[in-house]
């Protein structure tokens, strides 16, 4: 059996959550690898080593070395083409083509406000960190402006890039979870009739469902 | 009429990212302007092409497609025989130059295209820059390229050592910060400074800046 990859970093961080749903996926083994972020252990030497901006995830896969979540998922969708679920990052050209256009929509647009009301909401609190209410104000409207497009969206195809569950939507996962879960803005996404089905389907699936376990278990 | 359509002004950052991946890849296409301040991106037609409406839009034949990072990734392997190769190698570095596009996308942008905005665009529209804004953008800018610094000791371009697009990517946001106050953070490293001489001396970068002229 070859050896599992290497993720470091906590289960509850959006970003290793990520990776976590598409190893999951694709039936790729791994070792979950503690990083202790609360005594800064991401900002020492050893870490900077194999994430040179402080960040987690790290990844490693025998001699590779990656970070940053949206390259992982996309590395582990290409090595491991055959694994799990074959069509997550697409079988085809064209399929492709719509996958990254709504992955970099995430990126670009869901996650800088939707990652201002994570940070906000879920975890500010936690950090003992006073919440900005203005802050919060404008990235809910922002996020609302975003939702309205995915609405429209959704109301043409079953997923994001098209009627097949993709990378696109699993990158969507982590902010959302939070968003829905804990933070008491779910109303953003239930109140968008293909939004709310879209998130339905996509928070079912087993695999993350094993994600929000480890959350649990790790908290 | 070229199946290839840009939908944008060449002054943007995202359009200035597709046409100098174009050029690099030394494909015919036709560029069309999109008249932003008649709000022509945020009606239909060009919401068929992209929804969130900004620019640019992109039509390959009967393909549509809109993010500009997607659309150079597009390019690069659907006309993959075509002029500039952006790789370097095998899988191995394929990943590590995915590591840097994102590192563009998420670590530099966000600083860089704040400071593009508040010193290079917003003057040009006798707008007033907002100088908190921009000590604190820089500030951020200037940990990232500490970053990029040690990274271009060890490798010629970001990702391996050929350029890829991963270098190819951060070229609009330079190209105007070059002509700022923020120019000093890429002097004042050397690696980087050598790196941004040699991005920004491309020739399809300079047919890029010649469509500005136009």
């Amino acid at each position: 059996m070859a050896t599992p990859v290497k993720v470091h970093g906590p289960p509850m961080s959006t970003a290793v959550s990520r990776v976590l749903a598409c190893l999951l996926e694709k039936n790729v083994d791994f070792q979950l690898i503690s990083v202790n972020m609360a005594k800064g252990e991401h900002k020492k030497p050893e870490f900077l080593k194999i994430q040179p901006f402080g960040q987690v995830p790290a990844f490693e896969d025998g001699g590779v070395s990656l970070f940053e979540s949206r390259a992982i998922c996309r590395y582990i969708c290409e090595k491991y083409a055959d694994k799990g679920n074959k069509g997550l990052y697409g079988t085809n050209p064209l399929a492709k083509a719509s996958i990254e256009q709504w992955l970099e929509a995430e990126g670009q647009s869901f996650s800088p406000p939707s990652s201002v009301l994570v940070f906000q909401l879920a975890f500010a609190p936690r950090m003992k960190i006073k919440q900005d209410q203005v802050v919060i104000k404008q990235n809910e409207e922002k996020l609302s402006r975003v939702l309205d497009i995915y609405d429209k969206r959704l109301g043409e195809t079953r997923f994001l890039a098209g009627d097949e569950f993709t990378l696109a939507d699993l990158s969507h996962l982590p902010n959302t979870q939070y968003l829905v879960g804990v933070s008491g803005k779910g109303e953003l996404f239930t109140s968008r009739k293909n939004v709310g089905r879209w998130w339905n389907e996509i928070s079912s699936r087993d695999s993350w469902k094993k994600v929000v376990d480890m959350q649990k278990s790790s908290a | 009429m070229a199946p290839i359509r840009v939908h944008g002004t060449p002054f943007s950052t995202a359009v200035g990212r597709v046409l100098a991946t174009l050029y690099e890849k030394e494909l015919e296409f036709e560029l069309v302007a999109v008249d932003m301040k008649a709000g022509e991106h945020k009606k239909e037609p060009f919401l068929s092409i992209n929804p969130f409406g900004q620019v640019p839009g992109f039509e390959d034949g009967d393909l549509k497609l809109f993010e500009s990072r997607a659309i150079t990734k597009y390019l690069a392997q659907e006309y993959a025989d075509k002029g500039t190769q952006f790789k370097c190698g095998d899988s191995k570095t394929a990943a590590i130059i995915g590591v840097w596009m994102e590192v563009e996308a998420h670590q530099f942008d966000p600083a860089a295209a704040k400071l593009t905005w508040e010193l290079a665009i917003k003057p040009r529209y006798g707008l007033n820059t907002d100088t908190a804004i921009v000590e604190e953008h820089e500030a951020k800018l200037a940990k990232v390229l500490d970053v990029y610094e040690i990274r271009l000791a060890q490798s010629k371009y970001l990702g391996c050592d050929c350029f890829t697009l991963a270098d190819l990517h951060h070229l609009p946001n330079i190209q105007y910060l070059l002509g700022t106050q923020a120019k000093k953070l890429f002097d004042s490293r050397p690696h980087v400074s050598a790196w941004v001489d040699a991005i920004t001396a491309r020739p399809a970068w300079s047919k890029v800046l010649a469509l500005q002229k136009q």
